[in-house]
C-alpha cells in the first residue's frame, strides 16, 4: 500500500481485494461482546472535517476506537479555521503534534493531495470536493461482493447527480478496475464531459440503465454544491430519473439498491424503494465501519516504498 | 532435512492427546476446542473427530486469528501488514473448558496473544494448551498441557508442520533456515 489513501488510483486490484478480505475479518470484531482489539494502541488519529458529516465521521471514529487508536475530531465550526487559518497552516500545526494519521474531509478537490505533500502523517481522504471518496467506494464494493460474490461482469447502474459526486468518481475507478460493466445515467447537465473515457457507458434514460442491472446505485442531488440551474425542479427530476418500484422491476430479480446517503426521499429515490426489500442502504453503513478498520490497519503498517 | 513426525506418528499423537483430554476432563459437556490460525484449526477439527470416535461426544470447535493481538505488529515501520483472517467462535466460551490448539510452541508469544484475544470473548473456566510440537526457546512463562512431541531445536532451525488439509500431506520437518 502507498503511504496515503487519496484516490482509488492509489490501489491496485490486488490491494482492493486485500482491503475487502481484511474488512471481512474486521466485521467479526463488531459482533463480539467486547468490540475492540488492541492493534492501533498508542496511535493518534486526527479526524479533520471541513464539511458537515454524520455517517463518514462517525464511521471513521468507531473504526478507530475499535482498533484502540486515540482519536480526536476537529470540526471546523469550533476551530481556528474560522479565524482565517489556511488548510496548509492548520495541517502543519496538527502535524507538529505528531499524529500518525489524518482523516480529511474538505470541500476542495485535491485537499488531501496538498496535505500529503506537506505531512508525514498518513492521509486518508474522507471526501474532497467533487473529486473522490475512496472509502465509500470500498464499502460499496464490499457490499456488492457480499451479495453477488463477485464484481467482475456485473452490470452496475449509477444514477443521479454525476457531476458533483465524488462517490461516482471513486466508484467508477474501482468498479471498472474490478471488471464491472458500469453504466452512468443522469440529465445531460449532470453528465461530466469525457466520462466515457473512464470505461463507462452513458445513458440519458434511466430505464435503459436499470434494464437487467445487478446493482443500482443512486446518487444524491447535491443542492449545496450547485451553482446555477441544473434541473427544472425536484419534482420533475423525480419523474424522469427518480428510482421507483416500476423502474426497479426492469432490473434483475435479485438487484440490490444502494445509496451513499444522505438520501433525498422523493427526489432521487422513492421512499418505498429506499425501505424496500432490495435496499442495502443500511448494510452499506454497517459495512463502512469494517472497511475503514481494514484501511486504517493496512495503512498503519507502513508503505512498501515510502 | 529430518522429518521428525510422519503421517502415522502425527495421527497417533493426536489420538493419544484425545485420550489424555478425556482423562483429565470429566465434564465433557464443558469442553470446546479452539484452533489458532492457520494450522491449529485443522488440528482442532481432528481432535474433535478423535474425541467423537472415543465417546461419541461432539466438542464444539472454533478458529482464532491472533494477528490483531500480536506484540510485534506495529514495530516494523516499513513493510506490509500481515493478512488478517476471520475469527470464528460460534459458541459462548463463558464457563467452558477451552482447549487451545496450535501446531508449534516456540517463543510463547502467539499463545500470549491468543489468551488476550480469548479473554475478550468471555470468561472460560479454564484454558488448556495443546501443541503438536514443542520446540523450546520460550520467551514468556507459558507451558503446554498436551504435547504431541518435544523436538529440541537450535535457534537457526525452523520447524515446518504440513497438514493434509492445507499442504496436501502430513509431516513435521526441521529445516536449517
Amino acid at each position: 500500500m502507498k503511504k496515503d489513501l487519496l484516490s482509488i488510483d492509489d490501489l491496485t486490484r490486488d490491494e482492493i481485494h486485500l482491503v475487502l478480505d481484511t474488512a471481512e475479518a474486521m466485521r467479526e470484531i463488531g459482533q463480539r461482546p467486547i468490540k475492540k482489539v488492541p492493534t492501533l494502541r498508542g496511535k493518534t488519529i486526527v479526524n479533520l472535517f471541513y464539511e458537515p458529516s454524520t455517517r463518514t465521521r462517525t464511521s471513521f471514529e468507531i473504526a478507530e476506537k475499535r482498533l484502540s487508536a486515540d482519536t480526536l475530531n476537529i470540526a471546523v465550526a469550533t476551530s481556528s479555521v474560522l479565524k482565517g487559518e489556511t488548510l496548509a497552516d492548520t495541517a502543519m500545526n496538527i502535524e507538529a503534534m505528531a499524529p500518525d494519521m489524518i482523516v480529511l474531509r474538505h470541500a476542495s478537490s485535491g485537499a488531501g493531495h496538498l496535505l500529503s505533500r506537506i505531512c508525514r502523517s498518513r492521509i486518508i481522504n474522507a471526501g474532497d470536493g467533487m473529486h473522490e471518496h475512496p472509502t465509500q467506494a470500498l464499502l460499496d464494493a464490499f457490499t456488492i461482493r457480499e451479495h453477488k460474490k463477485r464484481i467482475d461482469g456485473l452490470k452496475v447502474a449509477i444514477v443521479g447527480d454525476l457531476l458533483h459526486s465524488r462517490v461516482l468518481r471513486s466508484n467508477v475507478l474501482l468498479l471498472t478496475k474490478l471488471g464491472a460493466d458500469v453504466w452512468v445515467c443522469g440529465p445531460p447537465t449532470f453528465v461530466p464531459s469525457g466520462i466515457e473515457r473512464f470505461g463507462v457507458r452513458v445513458s440519458p434514460r434511466v430505464d435503459e440503465a436499470a434494464d437487467g442491472a445487478d446493482v443500482i446505485m443512486m446518487l444524491r442531488i447535491q443542492q449545496e454544491r450547485m451553482q446555477g440551474a441544473f434541473i427544472p425542479s425536484l419534482r420533475e427530476y423525480f419523474t424522469t430519473f427518480g428510482m421507483t418500484r416500476e423502474r426497479v422491476a426492469r432490473a434483475k430479480p435479485d438487484v440490490i439498491i444502494m445509496h451513499p446517503g444522505p438520501m433525498n426521499r422523493g427526489v432521487e429515490i422513492a421512499s418505498d424503494v429506499a425501505d424496500g426489500p432490495y435496499s442495502v442502504i443500511l448494510e452499506q453503513v454497517s459495512n463502512g465501519v469494517a472497511v475503514r478498520m481494514a484501511v486504517l490497519y493496512l495503512l498503519a503498517g507502513g508503505a512498501e516504498a515510502d | 532435512m529430518p522429518v521428525v513426525l510422519d503421517a502415522t506418528r502425527i495421527s497417533r499423537s493426536l489420538a493419544r492427546i484425545a485420550h489424555e483430554i478425556l482423562e483429565r476432563n470429566h465434564a465433557v459437556d464443558e469442553l470446546a476446542l479452539i484452533g489458532i490460525r492457520t494450522r491449529g484449526v485443522p488440528l482442532a477439527r481432528r481432535l474433535a473427530r478423535a474425541i467423537h470416535d472415543i465417546n461419541g461426544h461432539d466438542v464444539p470447535t472454533g478458529a482464532l486469528d491472533i494477528t490483531l493481538y500480536r506484540d510485534d505488529l506495529m514495530r516494523h515501520a516499513v513493510g506490509a501488514q500481515p493478512v488478517i483472517r476471520k475469527t470464528e467462535i460460534p459458541f459462548s466460551i463463558d464457563d467452558k473448558r477451552i482447549l487451545l490448539v496450535d501446531d508449534v510452541l516456540y517463543t510463547g508469544r502467539t499463545i500470549r496473544a491468543a489468551l488476550d484475544a480469548l479473554i475478550e470473548f468471555g470468561r472460560p473456566k479454564t484454558i488448556q494448551l495443546i501443541v503438536l510440537v514443542d520446540r523450546g526457546h520460550r520467551e514468556l512463562p507459558i507451558k503446554a498441557d498436551y504435547v504431541g512431541k518435544n523436538v529440541p531445536t537450535s535457534l537457526s532451525e525452523s520447524v515446518q508442520v504440513r497438514l493434509t488439509e492445507i499442504d496436501g500431506r502430513d509431516e513435521v520437518e526441521i529445516q536449517e533456515s
